[in-house]
């Protein structure tokens, strides 16, 4: 079912989420801005909700082709130091990051 | 006052009857590839820091992942030999910001993964559903310096890119399992068809094998499920048996003392061997799932899947309904250990080869713990042959068999070296007559039914023989003697 033209689809609070999921630090102007303009393409993804679709399949991709494959042959590496020369910081022939807190998501 | 100290937690908490334990594990396996997941770089353990690097694992600006058809290739093993589904797929980005990804987001199958709906058996004969086994890449490791190395302390951290696209395969199984016991073995069940089927080579101690366990507990007889926990950190089929005991039992103290149990991720310390809560649910992440660009869909031609069926080598269920055809009497309990040890061939070639099923059980059960070695599946069947003849004891054999496991050779050969002489019947009983002459008090006693003085008699051989004679063969002579 459609949702009328004008009507808020997205809150100003769950745009700041997503910009907090993305790590985008937005101002207040940026922040009523942005929520308005993702409205307007939720409104967009609304209309092509509305059609009848049932009996197309998914597109995943553009192109209409799967099963690209290349064989488990190995290649070359790149230089380590050559890499780590143009990291911000290097030690021990790791890369060095400010500390992280607690296990990865 | 009494009433009260019943539900004071792990002192008077109601018996463990009255509540039933409920785990779901999610398992990660590193398939056995000679290249990354999506480029060229080497899959291999350990090396030096980021010398497995290329610009795909580091996620620099314009790479693009191209898919590794032997990654494909074993994971659809892994599907066939846990029963799965094998359907079309699509990869998608999982986003999170870690440095332990250098690009922000793991490429994994979300909505439509490679397997779906299958089943894994447990040597017990039961059944556990398996939602889905998925591909997807592993992350780069990373090592935190300074502050004593707690974690929380951390000056900072260092990050190794080695082990970052590595081909992972994710199992899912359903909260089907009931114990510790259970859980041990569903983890010890998969990890050997993943190596029987090539897959991985399952080493938990390398990391190569990882599991995160679900656990929740209920009332016995609720079909409800608890919430659940989810543990991490568990690096070993030890730590998983006592990480699920502990968490089963910290859970029913908080329920039986009044207190909700709360959906969190939890951490097992091998060292306390307790759980620490790491973050809760309100703090869970938002992945942000949407389908990789970069990537085609996978749809895996029925031929291509066919033909890697066909190629299925003997899997370990299999396994032991041939062990077990092979030595009827033998517990199921050592029948699947010989197939976890891959020594079914073993035993099954030495019981073929004229080697009594009990007596070669008996030895690749309890004497073969570390491994087999240079022992010939036809020195096992002699050896048993010589313990049936009465030419060796049980120590001896025992002793025979570390010898033959160090150095190969024929039973035979190393007893003569041990100076096993085979203890010829005459000679015993020589030496049985001669004791009965020097102690005629102990015979007539013995003779008048005092069962105890076997235990004497038996012990004058030994001493006389030094330990050369079978007791057996003593103890039925003393009995013929007697009338």
């Amino acid at each position: 079912m459609r949702i009328g033209m004008g009507q808020q689809r997205i809150t100003r609070a769950e745009c700041a989420h997503v910009a907090a999921l993305a790590r985008l630090e937005l101002t207040d102007e940026e922040l009523d801005r942005f929520t308005g303009q993702l409205d307007e393409l939720l409104d967009h993804v609304a209309e092509v909700e509305a059609l009848d679709l049932e009996a197309l399949p998914p597109t995943m991709h553009a192109l209409p082709i799967a099963n690209l494959l290349r064989p488990d042959t190995p290649g070359e590496v790149l230089d380590r130091d050559e890499v780590l020369a143009q990291a911000p910081f290097a030690e021990d022939g790791q890369f060095r990051v400010p500390p992280v807190l607690g296990e990865a998501p | 006052m009494s009433d009260e100290a019943q539900t004071i937690p792990g002192l008077g908490a109601p018996a463990d009857t009255e509540w039933e334990t409920v785990v779901g594990l999610e398992v990660h396996a590193e398939l056995a590839t000679a290249t990354k997941l999506f480029s060229a770089s080497p899959n291999r353990f350990g090396g030096e820091p980021n010398t497995h690097i290329d610009p795909v694992s580091l996620g620099l600006p314009g790479s693009l992942p191209v898919l590794n058809e032997k990654a494909v290739e074993l994971a659809i093993r892994v599907g066939l030999a846990l029963n799965c589904r094998i359907q079309p797929s699509v990869f998608a980005r999982k986003n999170y910001f870690y440095p332990d990804m250098p690009k922000d987001f793991q490429i994994s199958q979300y909505d439509q993964p490679i397997n779906v709906d299958g089943w894994l058996e447990l040597p017990s004969g039961k059944r556990v559903g398996i939602e889905r086994a998925h591909l997807e890449e592993d992350t780069g490791k990373t090592v935190h310096i300074g502050g004593g190395g707690r974690i929380h302390e951390a000056g900072y951290s260092l990050v190794d890119y080695n082990r970052a696209g590595v081909p992972l395969i994710e199992i899912v199984g359903h909260p089907e399992l009931r114990s510790a016991e259970e859980a041990r073995q569903y983890v010890s069940e998969l990890r050997s068809i993943l190596v029987a089927v090539g897959a991985s080579d399952g080493k938990m101690e390398e990391g190569s094998l990882r599991v995160d366990c679900n656990v929740s507990v209920r009332p016995v007889g609720s079909d409800r499920l608890g919430t659940r926990c989810e543990i991490k950190n568990v690096n070993s089929l030890r730590s998983l048996g006592r990480a699920v005991e502990y968490e089963a039992r910290r859970q029913i103290d908080l329920l039986t003392s009044g207190q909700p149990v709360e959906q969190q991720t939890r951490h097992w310390n091998e060292d306390d061997g307790r759980t620490h809560a790491l973050r809760s649910k309100e703090e869970d992440y938002d992945y942000r799932y949407f389908p990789e660009p970069d990537l085609l869909p996978l749809d895996p031609s029925t031929e291509w899947v066919e033909q890697i069926r066909h190629a299925l080598p003997s899997l370990p269920r299999d396994r032991r309904l041939g062990l077990a055809e092979a030595a009827p009497s033998v517990d199921i309990d050592h029948i699947a250990l010989a197939v976890e040890r891959s020594m079914d061939d073993l035993a099954l070639a030495a019981i073929s080869g004229g080697g009594a099923a009990e007596r070669v059980m008996t030895h690749i059960v309890q004497n073969l713990a570390d491994g087999s070695g240079e022992l010939a599946p036809e020195s096992l069947a002699d050896l048993v042959g010589m313990e049936e003849a009465g030419d060796l004891t049980a120590t001896q054999a025992k002793k025979v068999l570390a010898v033959l496991v160090e150095g190969g050779g024929s039973p035979q050969d190393a007893a003569q070296t041990l100076g096993f002489e085979a203890m010829g019947i005459g000679e015993l009983e020589s030496l049985v007559d001669n004791l009965i002459a020097e102690h005629s008090d102990e015979w007539s006693r013995y003779c008048d039914g005092d069962n105890k003085l076997t235990g004497f008699f038996v012990g004058q051989v030994m001493k006389a023989t030094k330990g050369r004679a079978d007791g057996k063969a003593v103890t039925q002579l003393l009995n013929s003697r007697r009338g």
